[in-house]
């Protein structure tokens, strides 16, 4: 199984990134105000809200899309600087996109190779060569990627284009190409939505066993409040750009501002 | 084999080759659209500037002598050397990665997630100033091209298939030049090497991944920017192809960069976002026009050929306006 490298092993439930009051806005519309949380290490924290609570933007904010205004992101230990979208994967965070965003023309296993790019660090003559080096690395990246297709049960579809694959399946080649990327932090951006129960529950399996088998932290926005309370060890949740709750499954689904919130109870101010 | 037959032959030959050198044009279009959206009215001209950069280094050309003349009332024009064709498409090359890297950070970087007509616009504006440029640069005056490419009818092949007609009839075998075949095989290389290089290496397959989906090529770590540094530059290299081969045949002159027009109708037939597409694009307008003009023609007159292209196109537009090989357009409401 593809190997996680020791130095994420060694502290599980340490702290490893922490968003301190984000506040984001696209001209005079507020998409996120002062929201503050953290994850730790070695967990699934969801992230749930309402149609438009902000939950899309704290990914990009995460990821790097997009810079907030106000407020700090840690990531292992380090404050980060409105870094450049395509730095963050060479940080060790990955994702999947609401809308699936595959590379459509591309085989399944080409999109899982392409997940590999940080880890391919020959320069352009050597690749253009195919010689010594680069060719090794080509193949042991491969190896990889092999691996991973085996993890997520798609050998039948390797050669496949992907944009020709039924949707349930793009989802899963798009959680491969993040995972082929071997990342510390994994962000899923609805990685159920449109599935029906048989797809959902194989894709709550694949969750939860990137978990356990590489010790992956995962960031994840769902709307299915069952699967959520089901694989998630801490639940943080938005409304209309703002923090309204934070902490075990439990707790969240007992809590009187959670419930208003998804009942649509009138908002007073 | 009757000599007309033997003809036909002789036609269908010589316009896959005509047709090869259009889709070595369209190849640097399609290289640029797919990556990027863009579509690049500069092609024609980066192949005129590679040619007469070519021409320029080869012969120990003074850049901007002109210029440095009259400013400073000096007379200087060659540096008095000659250097070896390859020597000097080699300069040539690093030329048009200093260029392709220019192009990036003086125009594409500053109009990041604009409109595709203003990208446009910008290129048609590139496309006038690299003209000016290249003949500040290099002199506007009509240059031979010669890296040695043999030119001329091929000989052998006309001794070989002047037995082929039946006896005594009036055929003196084929007439193929020798630069069109070279070209040939060059724009074969060409294509196989490019296919091979965006299979089965990492940056070829993050050009295909730009050429897709932008964001999702982000969060795997690929930087656009130098994707675009790196497709401006093949599309550079291909110009220069594509430069060398026309410039060899014709003269190195402006009209040069006026082949992108004829590259149009290849694209429309092709499809802008598809290699094979702009290769058997060209293939089909390169037969088909010499094939109209060696039937249809003398019979309306002649001189199709400067039309056929585009009346093809045009009904291509009608009834498949995404090309054979482009991405079908599905509107969702």
């Amino acid at each position: 199984m593809v190997s996680r490298s020791d130095a994420r092993a060694v502290d599980p439930g340490s702290e490893l990134l922490r968003v301190d009051n984000i506040s984001l806005s696209f001209g005079g519309v507020k998409a996120l105000t002062d929201v503050s949380f953290d994850i730790l290490r070695g967990e699934v924290r969801a992230i749930i809200g309402p149609n438009g609570a902000g939950k899309s933007s704290m990914l990009n904010v995460i990821n790097g899309f997009y810079h907030p205004q106000e407020g700090e992101v840690w990531f292992a230990g380090e404050k980060r600087r409105n870094p450049k979208p395509h730095n963050i994967a060479y940080q060790g965070i990955a994702r999947t996109f609401q809308n699936i965003a595959l590379f459509k023309g591309m085989s399944t296993l080409d999109n899982i190779m392409t997940g590999r790019f940080t880890h391919m660090n020959q320069n352009l003559l050597m690749q253009a060569l195919w010689r010594g080096p680069a060719e090794r690395e080509e193949i042991a990246n491969r190896e990889k990627a092999e691996e991973i297709i085996d993890f997520l049960e798609i050998q039948a579809i390797r050669k496949t284009p992907v944009g020709r694959l039924p949707y349930g399946l793009q989802k899963r080649v798009e959680l491969g190409r993040a995972l082929a990327a071997e990342p510390e932090l994994l962000l899923l951006d609805e990685p159920m939505a449109g599935m029906n129960v048989e797809e959902k529950e194989d894709m709550s399996r694949f969750i939860l066993d990137v978990k356990d088998e590489f010790g992956t932290t995962i960031a994840l926005i769902e709307h299915d409040m069952g699967v959520v309370m089901d694989i998630s060890d801490r639940v943080v949740v938005l409304d209309y750009g703002k923090k309204i709750g934070d902490g075990t499954p439990q707790q969240v689904r007992s809590d009187q501002t959670v419930i208003d919130a998804y009942l649509g109870v009138a908002h007073d101010e | 084999m009757s000599p007309q037959f033997l003809f036909t032959i002789e036609v269908i030959a010589n316009g896959l080759m005509a047709g090869v050198m259009y889709s070595l044009v369209a190849l640097g279009f399609v290289l640029i659209f797919k990556a990027s959206g863009i579509f690049n009215y500069a092609q024609g001209v980066m192949a005129l500037f590679a040619a007469m950069t070519l021409v320029g280094i080869q012969n120990g050309q003074v850049p901007f002598s002109h210029l440095i003349n009259a400013v400073f009332g000096t007379n200087i024009h060659h540096f008095g050397w000659n250097l070896p064709a390859i020597v000097a498409i080699l300069i040539t090359l690093v030329v048009m990665v200093l260029f392709a890297i220019l192009v990036e950070r003086l125009i594409l970087k500053h109009l990041v997630n604009q409109e595709p007509i203003i990208l446009f616009m910008a290129t048609i504006g590139l496309a006038y100033f690299m003209e000016g440029f290249g003949d500040l640069m290099w002199g506007s005056e009509i240059k031979i091209l010669d890296v040695g490419i043999p030119s001329g009818g091929s000989l052998w092949l006309e001794e070989k298939t002047i037995g082929w007609a039946a006896e005594g009839s009036n055929y003196y075998g084929m007439y193929i030049d020798k630069l069109d075949m070279i070209a040939t095989v060059v724009a074969i290389l060409l294509v196989i090497s490019l296919t091979l290089f965006s299979q089965y290496t990492k940056t070829g397959r993050a050009l295909r991944a730009v050429a897709d989906d932008h964001q999702a090529a982000l969060s795997v770590g690929i930087s656009l920017r130098k994707i675009w540094v790196i497709v401006w530059t093949i599309a550079g290299f291909v110009a220069l192809v594509a430069g060398v081969m026309w410039g060899a045949k014709s003269g190195v002159q402006f009209s040069l960069s006026l082949i992108a027009l004829k590259a149009l109708p290849v694209l429309i037939l092709g499809g802008f976002t598809s290699i094979p597409g702009a290769i058997i694009g060209g293939l089909i307008i390169g037969v088909g026009e010499k094939l109209f003009e060696f039937t249809i023609g003398p019979l309306i007159g002649g001189a199709t050929e400067n039309w056929f292209a585009y009346v093809l196109a045009l009904v291509f537009l009608v009834f498949r306006p995404q090309g054979l090989f482009g991405d079908k357009i599905i509107e969702r409401v």
